[in-house]
């Protein structure tokens, strides 16, 4: 039976890079039915069908937008609410945030819960610096009587965020400007990181310069040092075969090859 | 380098046991405690502006009495408004097509052209596309934006959650109900969306069930001779009526088999205990409808009229060839057709029928179509207009039953080819991409028989 036969050659699965990744990419992560179709719509200009709900986008779609008339890709991962469960649509919005290196992470949320859709980005934050926070659906929002204050959340997660309406168009400009200052290594990010307990960061001081060794160019590590200790197969799998680092080399190679 | 990899494996083992299975739980505590701290200062909630509005319809349309008939009801609408608004244009696509035939034949003569050229391409290739035109495309081109609208405002998770509980009691999951959904507007699209759900065992009903819901392509065969046959019978003024009642009797007859086949594969092949999951009903959104128009026209509409024009133009070609190539004073055509006629018979059908669905295997949408051909080319009938089909149909010896054999035969057979490949390359097993047709097949001849049976005495 299917299934069986998955779980027998349980690993890791490369994520097809593009052939030419000369552009920046970009890539677009959030929750389920926070209009992060909607977003790549309006960045791309292209007519991706949007569904008003959950589940919509199974597959990576990839568009190619225009800031400041260079061209950069943008990358639409399926919805999830966490990176630590794995259904095979999540898997994909996972293995793309670890191993496809984006330049910029795009996190959508829902402005009118906002609380909720924050367990994601902090992972997110956890494995890449660069990451804006597109707080998406503020008409709505507003609507509800919710107010959300840009400068303190700025100042609380020490990431850019930018209040959208995707539909309309509002914002869209000041997201672009901002995936141009990430992308292009202009701002500087230090994300809020979640602290671990005692026990485990301590595990992780001793796994992360191992990984890194053996794993050169992988800039994950420590979420994947977390993942090993917590028991994931496809991680152990992928350590064991020594095959983490092709996934990531396949990456460097067809990219332009800037990574921490 | 090998010593590295095992000294990484070595000092993730020694992890304590207990540590190790409160990791997640711990981060994901830990982030929630930030998340609401941070929430706490830069979020405010200016007032408590409840929506009374959006609560009073989701209780309304996932209510325990109110929920299902209104569901029906939305369903009904929306065939209604396909049923009434696609006749004409139907009519006048049909008309202008065969108008211009007569001037394609006319310009074949001028030029000289051979007899069997012009009878391939125009009575064949032609008249295949003429008649895909004009029966799909009014149809398809009112029933897809309704439907995307009704997607786009938020309706779907609604209908999953009424439905849930009857995926729970077949054993399967409530998310199937979503891919049940993608279904209708296409089978190899609801087979790709079941990778929403998580367990393998469901995943696999979800994907073998998918077939009984009618797809695109099967639709306009549905609602014609629902139009045509089962409506005809009753009074103009409330045909329609009856027509789009007959539309949402198949389509909960299609749910029907959906549930009872997932309950049998879930007591048998795949056993297991339906999971348990959280479906986030959106908020309503007010439907983008320009936006809506465009995707649908261009994404759904032209996308499956273009692949059901490139299917039928061969198809076309080759039932004229069928029709006009003779041996022994006898064409190819009536051999097939008189060589399926008794296994058609037995389940209400004809062996016409069951030719146009052996030639149709590529593409279902092109089943009326075939069919029209065939017989057409069989009675020699030049000129055709849709009022005139049912008389071609009554010639053909059908009665309601057997329209109503073909409806049945048409939403349970088999999934189209494409849908058969996306099976296979979703689930990366022959076995079970085999099952997922010969169990269809098996349940249409078995349903299809009794049906007849049943009406035979009946009539």
């Amino acid at each position: 039976m299917f299934w069986k036969r998955r779980e027998k050659n349980q690993q890791l699965v490369q994520i097809e890079i593009l052939p030419k990744r000369k552009n920046k990419i970009i890539a677009l992560a959030g929750n389920p039915n926070t209009g992060k179709s909607t977003i790549f719509n309006r960045l791309t200009g292209l007519k991706q069908h949007t569904g008003n709900w959950p589940g919509k986008t199974v597959k990576k779609a990839e568009g190619i937008f225009e800031i400041k008339d260079v061209e950069y890709t943008l990358i639409d991962l399926p919805g999830t609410y966490s990176l630590l469960s794995t259904s095979e649509d999540e898997e994909i919005a996972r293995d793309f945030i670890l191993f496809g290196n984006p330049d910029a992470t795009v996190i959508v949320c829902d402005a009118s819960v906002l609380e909720r859709n924050l367990n994601l980005a902090f992972q997110i934050m956890q494995i890449t610096n660069r990451c804006i926070l597109c707080v998406n659906l503020i008409d709505e929002a507003e609507r509800k009587g919710v107010e959300i204050d840009k400068e303190t959340l700025e100042g609380e997660l020490r990431i850019p965020v930018v209040l959208t309406n995707a539909r309309s168009g509002e914002g869209i400009d000041e997201l672009k400007e901002k995936i141009f200052l990430v992308s292009n290594r202009f701002l500087k990010l230090s994300p809020k990181k979640i602290q671990h307990k005692k026990e485990i960061q301590e595990k992780l001081n001793q796994l992360v310069p191992l990984i890194e060794r053996a794993f050169p160019g992988l800039y994950a590590s420590e979420w994947i040092a977390l993942r090993l200790l917590e028991g994931d197969k496809k991680i152990r799998k992928a350590i064991e075969l020594g095959n983490l680092l092709e996934l990531i080399n396949k990456g460097l190679n067809n990219g332009n090859g800037e990574l921490k | 380098m090998k010593e590295e990899i095992k000294k990484i494996l070595e000092i993730a083992d020694s992890c304590n046991p207990e540590v190790r299975s409160k990791i997640d739980d711990q981060l994901v505590e830990e982030i929630y405690y930030n998340a609401s701290k941070i929430v706490a200062r830069s979020v405010r909630k200016k007032s408590e502006v409840i929506h009374h509005f959006e609560l009073r319809l989701d209780q309304l349309l996932t209510s325990k009495y109110f929920g299902f008939p209104l569901m029906l009801l939305l369903l009904a609408g929306v065939f209604f408004i396909t049923i009434k608004g696609a006749n004409y244009p139907s009519q006048l696509l049909a008309s202008g097509f065969f108008w211009f035939e007569d001037k394609l034949k006319f310009l074949f003569e001028i030029l000289n052209a051979p007899y069997w050229l012009s009878g391939f391409l125009v009575d064949g290739v032609y008249r295949a596309i003429a008649w895909v035109v004009s029966v799909m495309f009014p149809p398809m081109a009112i029933f897809f934006p309704i439907f995307t609208i009704l997607e786009d405002a938020g309706y779907l998770p609604r209908v999953a959650f009424n439905l849930d509980k009857l995926f729970k009691w077949a054993g399967a999951h409530g998310k199937q109900a979503l891919t049940m959904g993608m279904g209708f507007g296409c089978n190899a699209a609801g087979v790709v969306s079941t990778r929403i759900i998580d367990s393998p065992r469901e995943r696999l009903i979800a994907i073998i069930t998918n077939n009984f819901v009618p797809c695109n392509g099967r639709w306009p065969l549905i609602i014609m001779l629902a139009t045509i046959f089962v409506a005809a019978s009753f009074p103009a003024s409330v045909s329609s009526f009856v027509a789009a009642g007959t539309v949402v009797g198949v389509t909960l007859f299609g749910i029907l088999i959906t549930l009872l086949v997932s309950k049998f594969l879930s007591n048998t092949l795949l056993k297991g205990e339906p999971s348990a999951f959280k479906l986030e009903l959106p908020p309503y959104r007010k439907p983008q409808v320009l936006r809506i128009l465009y995707t649908s026209f261009i994404d759904r509409t032209l996308f499956v009229l273009g692949r059901a024009i490139a299917m039928a133009a061969p198809a076309g070609g080759l039932i004229w060839l069928l029709g006009n190539i003779y041996i022994d004073d006898r064409t190819l055509m009536s051999y097939g057709v008189e060589f399926l006629n008794p296994v058609g018979k037995a389940i209400g059908l004809d062996g016409a029928i069951l030719l146009a669905y052996i030639i149709a295997i590529p593409a279902n949408e092109i089943i009326i179509p075939t069919i029209i051909m065939i017989y057409s080319s069989q009675s020699k009938m030049i000129e055709l207009e849709i009022a005139q089909l049912k008389e071609l149909f009554i010639q053909n010896e059908w009665t309601v039953l057997t329209a109503i054999c073909l409806m049945l035969f048409s939403l349970l057979h088999y999934p189209c080819s494409t849908t058969t490949w996306t099976i296979y390359k979703e689930t990366k097993s022959v076995k079970w991409t085999i099952i997922s047709n010969l169990l269809p097949l098996a349940i249409a001849f078995l349903i299809c028989f009794v049906v007849y049976r049943i009406g035979m005495i009946l009539m």
